[in-house]
């Protein structure tokens, strides 16, 4: 490569790196200002104090979130929902997408057809919402995890990464009188683990955000995840055990600090997973585009 | 191998694919009962649903509920929102993704690209809850970070949720926050492909930095950004009501009340739901229309479509 000092070139990189830095400021500050607010301490935030470093360190807003008691019911129901909703979308997502992959399957043509022409129109909400009442699966787990049980993008990128296995393994297999079942489980399955990674965490990511379809098909609270939780702190500024803190004398901590300390702990398992799958999903997003 | 003699050969085959038949069951049902079975249930549109009889035994209105939309006080409003808002979200939206690529592909140090890059998808993974609730916390008009900075400069407080004025700002920044990193991978992904060959023959005829984007960066994404951009197109109509529902309250209904929250208002937590059914199925059905034909005219202009 030609290297290019003129001084506009300089300028030019100059100005775009301060511009990159401004970005990074942009993306990161909500988190760190909330992150702060959090760990303050009541009179800091009340005088409007605090911007990005906490002042008067404590810890008396995740000691209120903690003490909430549906808090860690929500926490245990998100991971429930998400672990058992994940395994759920890549059985189906797979076995589907392996059947549609293969060349000769009966009316393969016309089931694909039906498949992508869900993705321009469904029933919409109301008979969605209907469905789940009337299959007797409203207000449990189900109605979670099967309505959104494949979808259909995530099938599609995954029917399209078997296509390219080659057809000489699975005949070997067939040769040593292996069946379908066989060249799925024992061939196909470990030879996709990247895309499957990928769209596995595309699903798990959404389970753990979903706040809506668990929001209209939970009735019990102690049913809720996270999420549903949350929307109501945030929403509703409904935070329950808020007496309790007046009772022992102490000054409360302002709906600011209890969103910013609920928002910091339902973070914390995707920052912590994040640095490490960042890049899966990278390929997931080249994956699903080359052929989309 | 292949045997193709006579009418026998499909139950020939059937049987031969049994196994791979068995394994196709389970999606196939799911697609039937939750993509079909409530393709079936929008009968209830032309309907007076009554559960007691289910959707077949309801007594059949014809378009009422149809009429009932059209002709109701929150049709207009409810069209120049949900078109307003996803017009909006489209022409800031779009580009930012373009634009923040661009620069981020001029960067030389490979390990700032890196680190700019990985931070700015992480709000991609944020759930909508959360973003609202940093959004609130910001902007809170008691003591949050943005008014204090208006106050600061002898401004006047601004209670920003409560204000029908702010609603589509407010939902399209916060959009341009959460997606422009993670809608830029796939440009840079295309930019990675282009040949450095045509760097290098732009610079040896005295090509700058801007001549290099504008005419050998920029025409080596175009197609991309045509394919995103029609699939934008087709999906005018479906704005994420999800972040909606979280950000709006009677007082700013004026602004944010779109289609399908008002399906999930009147529908859902009113249980109208052949009235609501009715509105979300003309909904499903522009969209629809507006696909086919997005997809249409790209193929005549440029040779790029979705199917």
């Amino acid at each position: 490569m030609i290297k290019d000092k003129s001084f506009g070139s300089k300028t030019f990189d100059v100005v775009n790196t301060i511009l990159m830095i401004i970005i990074l400021i942009i993306t990161l500050y909500p988190l760190l200002y909330v992150l702060a607010i959090s760990l303050s301490s009541t009179e800091y935030v009340q005088a409007n104090l605090v911007t990005i470093i906490p002042k008067g360190f404590n810890l008396q807003a995740y000691h209120q979130v903690f003490a909430d008691k549906y808090f860690w019911v929500a926490y245990k129901n998100t991971i429930l929902y998400t672990v058992v909703g994940t395994v759920i979308n890549l059985l189906l997502t797979s076995s589907f997408a392996f059947c549609l992959s293969r060349k000769d399957l009966i009316a393969k043509n016309t089931i694909t057809i039906l498949v992508i022409f869900t993705m321009f129109f469904s029933g919409g909400l109301i008979p969605n919402f209907l469905l789940v009442k009337n299959l007797g699966i409203y207000n449990s787990i189900w109605a979670i995890v099967l309505p959104g049980a494949i979808n259909t993008y995530n099938m599609i990128i995954t029917r399209t990464y078997m296509q390219g296995l080659p057809e000489e393994i699975f005949e070997s297999v067939r040769i040593d009188g292996g069946n379908d079942l066989q060249i799925y489980s024992k061939i196909v399955l470990p030879l996709s683990k990247p895309v499957l990674a990928t769209i596995g965490l595309f699903y798990a990511v959404g389970h753990w955000n979903a706040y809506f379809y668990p929001m209209i098909y939970m009735k019990d609270k102690v049913k809720y995840p996270l999420q549903v939780i949350l929307k109501d702190m945030i929403v509703e500024q409904d935070f329950s055990g808020m007496e309790e803190m007046e009772a022992l004398g102490q000054i409360p901590p302002t709906s600011d600090m209890l969103v910013g300390a609920s928002i910091i702990v339902a973070l914390i398992p995707i920052l912590c997973v994040y640095p490490f799958v960042q890049k899966y999903f990278v390929k997931g997003v080249m994956i699903g585009s080359l052929k989309g | 191998m292949r045997s193709n003699k006579n009418k026998c050969s499909v139950l020939k085959k059937a049987k031969k694919q049994k196994y791979l038949l068995l394994l196709l069951l389970p999606g196939l049902i799911y697609y039937i009962i939750f993509r079909y079975v409530p393709m079936y249930g929008v009968l209830i549109a032309f309907k007076k649903y009554d559960f007691r009889f289910g959707i077949w035994g309801s007594q059949w209105v014809g378009l009422k509920y149809f009429q009932q939309f059209i002709f109701g006080p929150y049709f207009w409003r409810l069209i120049k929102n949900t078109f307003l808002l996803s017009f909006y979200d489209l022409i800031f939206g779009f580009p930012i993704p373009i634009i923040f690529a661009l620069l981020l592909n001029e960067i030389k140090s490979k390990k700032f690209k890196s680190t700019v890059q990985t931070v700015s998808y992480l709000p991609h993974f944020i759930s909508v809850v959360i973003v609202v609730g940093l959004l609130k916390t910001m902007l809170s008009p008691n003591g949050g970070v943005v008014n204090n900075i208006i106050e600061f400069f002898g401004g006047q407080e601004i209670n920003f949720f409560m204000e029908k004025g702010w609603f589509r700002n407010l939902y399209v920044s916060s959009g341009i926050w959460q997606g422009f990193g993670w809608g830029s991978i796939i440009y840079l992904a295309t930019m990675a492909g282009i040949n450095p060959q045509l760097y290098e023959a732009a610079k040896m005829d005295g090509a700058g930095r801007f001549r290099c984007m504008w005419h050998v960066t920029l025409p080596g994404i175009k197609p991309t950004i045509v394919v995103l951009l029609i699939l934008r197109l087709g999906r005018l109509l479906s704005v994420g009501f999800e972040k909606v529902i979280l950000m709006y309250n009677p007082k700013i209904y004026e602004t944010a009340d779109i289609i399908s929250t008002y399906v999930y208002r009147y529908g859902i937590l009113k249980a109208n739901y052949s009235f609501g059914t009715a509105v979300g199925l003309m909904n499903s059905l522009i969209a629809l229309v507006l696909i086919i034909v997005t997809n249409k005219f790209s193929r005549k202009i440029s040779d790029t479509s979705l199917w």
